[in-house]
């Protein structure tokens, strides 16, 4: 599966209320290393398909939900279960420091 | 199973010293392959406006430039691998680098682009708010501080860049830093002394990071911080300044790390060349912009380098297929 977009609007039904868990990667146009991380994303979104989505919200079209979480810096990565923020990660990281991530928190095998 | 593959020039980083190696290397033949780091683009791909890179009438910026030295480097020939060497063996040969992935490349030849990475003050404070109300990225976080109260720390050109560009925003901007003069450009100062949003607080260096970093019932994320502890270096008074978010901007250090031991190097880890070249203590190793350059620093300087990274590299590995050539005549005429 590809990565999922979400928004200020969608953040409840399809992060919160998700089925499976959910890692939001926080970003916007401007900012270098969001777009040193995004093919990296696009790939652990496609490896890991059916046991975490990956999605992404844009900051500056969705200024909220960064707001409610606290979130000052991008790219932010939060990890999103049975509707509650588990754990999260600051800055842009190599894939396989990601994928140690999903694995320390139980998301993927 | 990683794979293991060969080589003739592996180019380790991406920035202006790195991409430049690549074109001209490619240029030459050599199907260099681009190990891109930890950030692609470098350190231009978290600045704005360029100013000072020639051939560019109007400034420029610094992401769009990165991706158009990227995309040159890919239209003539080089190869790009999106990952990080995690381990080098530069005196086997050839060069064995390990990547992040477990991929093993043998090179013939190899240049370090590498660069230099931001500095953090160290202290734990900082740590604990890394993306709560510290950053080192104002074009990337900048965006968090619309009319809030902001500090900058440092007093080189990121510095006072940092601090232009985060008054655009922000309410005010306070620049703080240990000495009582600027180490950046003249032209940058004037700027910043003009801005009505922006003060310097001289000679005082920064002690902790206040804030709070837990999670308030009810609150989904941290507070994040709310000031700034600072003390004056010639009196030493103490006294907390109330900002939203800290900017710290205090200069960079060359990536070194993953070669020491194994090329001649400064005591602060820039890697060391002869004179006028970008020749390193190994045969076959070169080093080019910010990795190895504790002077100039720039762009156009770094893309320079690259450029004699990769002459010299040519030439290295000619004279290696010439050699190569001539010894099985030498064996055959020493067996006669």
């Amino acid at each position: 599966m590809s990565t999922l977009k979400v928004t200020d609007e969608t953040f409840e039904r399809d992060v919160l209320k998700a089925g499976q868990p959910v890692l939001v990667d926080f970003w916007a146009e401007w900012c270098g290393p969001c777009k040193q991380i995004a093919p990296v994303l696009d790939q652990i979104a496609e490896e890991l398909s059916g046991r975490v989505t990956i999605a992404k919200l844009n900051i500056e079209d969705s200024p909220s939900t960064p707001g409610r979480y606290g979130v000052r810096g991008i790219p932010t990565m939060m990890l999103f279960k049975d509707g509650q923020m588990s754990s999260m990660k600051v800055g842009a990281m190599p894939k396989a420091k990601i994928l140690e991530w999903l694995t320390e928190t139980g998301v993927s095998a | 199973m990683p794979a293991t593959r060969s080589v003739r020039l592996a180019i380790i980083g991406s920035g202006p010293a790195g991409y430049t190696a690549a074109i001209y290397a490619a240029r030459a033949l050599l199907k260099p392959v681009l190990i891109s780091g930890k950030d692609p683009g470098g350190q231009l791909t978290i600045t704005t406006d360029v100013e000072n890179y020639p051939g560019f009438a109007e400034a420029v910026q610094g992401p769009w430039l990165m991706e158009q030295m990227r995309a040159q480097a890919a239209h003539v020939g080089t190869e790009f691998i999106d990952d990080i060497v995690v381990k080098a063996d530069l005196k086997a040969q050839p060069a064995r680098l390990t990547l992040d992935s477990g991929e093993v490349i043998l090179a013939e030849c190899v240049i370090i682009a590498t660069g230099a990475q931001a500095k953090w003050l160290g202290l734990p404070s900082e740590q604990t708010f890394q993306g709560f109300g510290v950053s080192a990225c104002a074009t990337c976080d900048g965006f968090f501080y619309r009319n809030k109260a902001v500090a900058v720390v440092g007093g080189g050109n990121s510095a006072v860049e940092e601090a232009l560009y985060l008054a655009t925003l922000a309410a005010s901007v306070t620049v703080i830093h240990r000495r009582d003069s600027f180490r950046a450009e003249p032209i940058l100062q004037e700027r910043l002394f003009a801005h009505p949003k922006i003060k310097v607080l001289w000679n005082h260096a920064v002690e902790e990071i206040l804030g709070d970093a837990t999670i308030a019932p009810g609150a989904f994320g941290p507070a994040g911080v709310h000031g700034v502890k600072v003390r004056d270096t010639l009196s030493g008074a103490a006294q907390d300044l109330a900002v939203d978010g800290v900017f710290v901007a205090i200069g960079h250090a060359p990536a070194s790390e993953v070669f020491r031991g194994q090329l001649r190097m400064s005591k602060t880890g820039y890697i060391k060349v002869k004179a006028g070249t970008v020749q390193t203590s190994l045969p076959g190793v070169f080093a080019c912009g910010d990795v190895t350059d504790e002077t100039y620093r720039q762009a156009v300087t770094a893309a320079g380098m690259g450029c004699m990274a990769a002459l010299d590299a040519a030439r290295f590995l000619t004279h290696k297929d010439h050699a190569a050539a001539q010894a099985p005549e030498k064996a055959g005429a020493s067996a006669a």
